[in-house]
């Protein structure tokens, strides 16, 4: 009795040992169709184009010329816009939340800034299309105009719709990430940093200064950079306020288009074979730059992680 | 002199103190804005046709998107079929047998995909299944959106297995039971809450979903008819309306806008409450 019963436990665990093993090559499978798939799909643009597609300045369906530059423009200088934006915000969410705010502050005000995260992106451009664009269309863009109109980058008709209201959105949407990377960063800087700096007489903001953020700052970076990767990718929000006007101007009242609005936009209307792996492939330069970054970011919040207990950084 | 430069000292210490309780505050403002909208514009729309009527056709007055909350439960619950035990398998994986290269390499596959931008997977479903199938049909939308499940519920399984303590496997194999035995009945339930809470918010996090859905499940005007046909979602009914110029579209926009949003939040909300009983009572 004994000798059966125990090889059916030694097959019990080998076939559940074999069960969770299949499910985690699932997932490695995954990735190699989603790259496989990606390249296949863009063979025929590439072919026809080559490196010359992300050089290229006019996007033109209607006359089978494809350049991705105004799109990779679109998706730099909106992201850009984003991180001017969120990072100063999300720093001092952090540093509040990490270090100031007293003990009942702290737990529902992370909860309120992990709500910006949870609320659906295709909201955010339903607020955006009626809420933030006239406010920028009716105040924003005049203000700006009139303050700062003679640089290049605040001239032009305004319409609400284009680059500012795309950066704008987009940056509310990267607070949370951002913010809770780094308040989390922040947290795991050792006690004994602050203590060391309020012995030896500094106020709260030059311990931050000095002993907290330097010690946090590959990790901040790292989420600064998580942040830049959500907003590069981001689709839907950026779609519905953005204008989708595949162009290049220094402008940011002018319409422009990101990577993934105008796959959005154009995919499932794709005029022919040609348009369709010319979207493909823009998508394959955005999944290699979004794997990128968050490569990035992945090894400089581990490194946070890895610091041992007492050790400066400089 | 040395008064006045503490002064200094101290004021500047302040100032950064308000900046920082600004910038907290100043972020909290679009959420209240948003909320505010979406409540008030939203519970203008709804009424009993809303949720039981289907859409009218363009410049009809009324209907309602009963068939896109129900679609949209259909796709979420494919996935969760799909996401949700693949995710845990693999967080077993990673978490109980997972050592070596190829626990590494999943692991990191694992952080990668979850900054993978959703309209990549919505292209790449569609190049597998929709174009092997010739249509556009629920079970794509609800493959797209299980892709985008899996990592999250993998990592969060992999992360509450780990906080079980070694001790309760020793003493369960020392017992005579079989691993998988041990992780059944042991290590899983142990960690059960945290897994509820975590596949709970990756449920959350792909009901509001738009992207992956625009090329796989598409959008439909008519009532659920079959896994091998294209289905009506809210968030893409949210996309499609509120880019038209009607004002009654807009406006069925917001309702959805609300029941989507509402549906999130309480998914979210469960996530935690689950998380804190059955974790809390361990």
């Amino acid at each position: 009795m004994q000798k059966p019963s125990h090889k059916s436990r030694r097959l019990g665990d080998a076939v559940f040992r074999g069960l969770t093993l299949l499910a985690a090559l699932v997932m490695v499978g995954l990735i190699v169709v989603i790259a496989i798939q990606l390249i296949k799909g863009s063979q025929l643009a590439f072919t026809r184009f080559g490196p010359g597609f992300v050089t290229g300045s006019r996007w033109d369906p209607v006359h089978g010329n494809f350049g991705s530059l105004p799109l990779v423009y679109g998706t730099v200088v909106s992201s850009l816009i984003a991180l001017i934006i969120a990072v100063p915000l999300s720093l001092g969410i952090a540093i509040y939340l990490a270090e100031l705010a007293p003990q009942w502050v702290r737990t529902p005000v992370s909860f309120l800034v992990e709500l910006l995260a949870a609320i659906p992106s295709v909201v955010y451009g339903l607020w955006g299309i009626f809420v933030l664009v006239p406010w920028v269309r009716t105040v924003l863009e005049p203000f700006l105009q009139k303050t700062l109109g003679w640089l290049p980058f605040f001239q032009g008709t305004y319409y609400g719709f284009g680059m500012l209201a795309a950066g704008i959105i987009l940056a509310i949407m990267i607070i949370p990430t951002i913010s809770a990377v780094s308040r989390e960063v922040l947290l795991a800087v050792p006690v004994s940093q602050r203590e060391a700096m309020l012995a030896l007489g500094a106020t709260r903001w030059e311990t931050i200064k000095m002993a907290v953020l330097p010690y946090g700052r590959s990790g901040i970076l790292g989420a600064v950079i998580l942040g830049l990767g959500r907003a590069i990718g981001e689709t839907m929000a950026v779609t519905m306020v953005i204008g989708n006007r595949p162009q290049i101007s220094p402008s940011v009242f002018e319409l422009a288009q990101t990577i993934a609005s105008i796959i959005a936009n154009e995919f499932s209307e794709a005029f022919d074979d040609l348009h369709l792996s010319a979207l493909v492939m823009a998508g394959l330069v955005l999944f290699i730059v979004t794997l990128l970054l968050n490569i990035i970011a992945r090894l400089l919040v581990w490194r946070i992680d890895r610091v041992p207990e007492g050790m400066s950084r400089e | 002199m040395i008064a006045g430069r503490n002064e200094r000292r101290k004021f500047m210490s302040s100032l950064m103190f308000v900046l920082a309780l600004g910038a907290t505050v100043l972020a909290l403002v679009p959420l209240g804005s948003i909320l505010l909208y979406v409540a008030t514009r939203g519970l203008m729309a709804l009424n009993w046709d809303f949720f039981t009527q289907l859409p009218k056709p363009v410049g009809e007055p009324g209907g309602g998107l009963a068939n896109a909350i129900v679609g949209t439960l259909i796709l979420v619950g494919l996935a969760s079929i799909m996401g949700i035990p693949l995710g845990i398998l693999t967080g077993i994986y990673l978490s109980e047998f997972g050592r070596g290269r190829l626990a590494w390499l999943v692991r990191f596959i694992c952080d990668v995909m979850t900054g993978v931008p959703s309209i990549i997977v919505g292209i790449v479903v569609y190049g597998t299944i929709v174009l092997a199938m010739k249509r556009f049909s629920a079970i794509a939308g609800g493959v797209a959106l299980a892709i985008i499940m899996l990592p999250l519920v993998t990592r969060t399984t992999e992360e509450m297995l780990k906080l079980v303590p070694n001790s309760l496997r020793e003493a369960s194999l020392a017992l005579g039971a079989s691993q998988w035995r041990t992780t059944y009945s042991i290590v899983l339930r142990s960690a059960m809450g945290g897994i509820i809470t975590g596949s709970l918010l990756a449920v959350a996090r792909v009901a509001g979903e738009t992207a992956p859905l625009l090329f796989t499940a598409l959008n439909s005007r008519y009532w659920y008819s079959g896994l091998d046909q294209r289905i009506a979602s809210l968030p893409v009914y949210i996309y499609t309306y509120a880019t038209t110029p009607y004002e009654e579209m807009h406006r069925l926009a917001w309702g959805a806008a609300l029941v989507l949003v509402a549906m999130v939040l309480v998914t979210s909300i469960a996530a935690r409450l689950a998380g804190r009983r059955v974790g809390g009572g361990r």
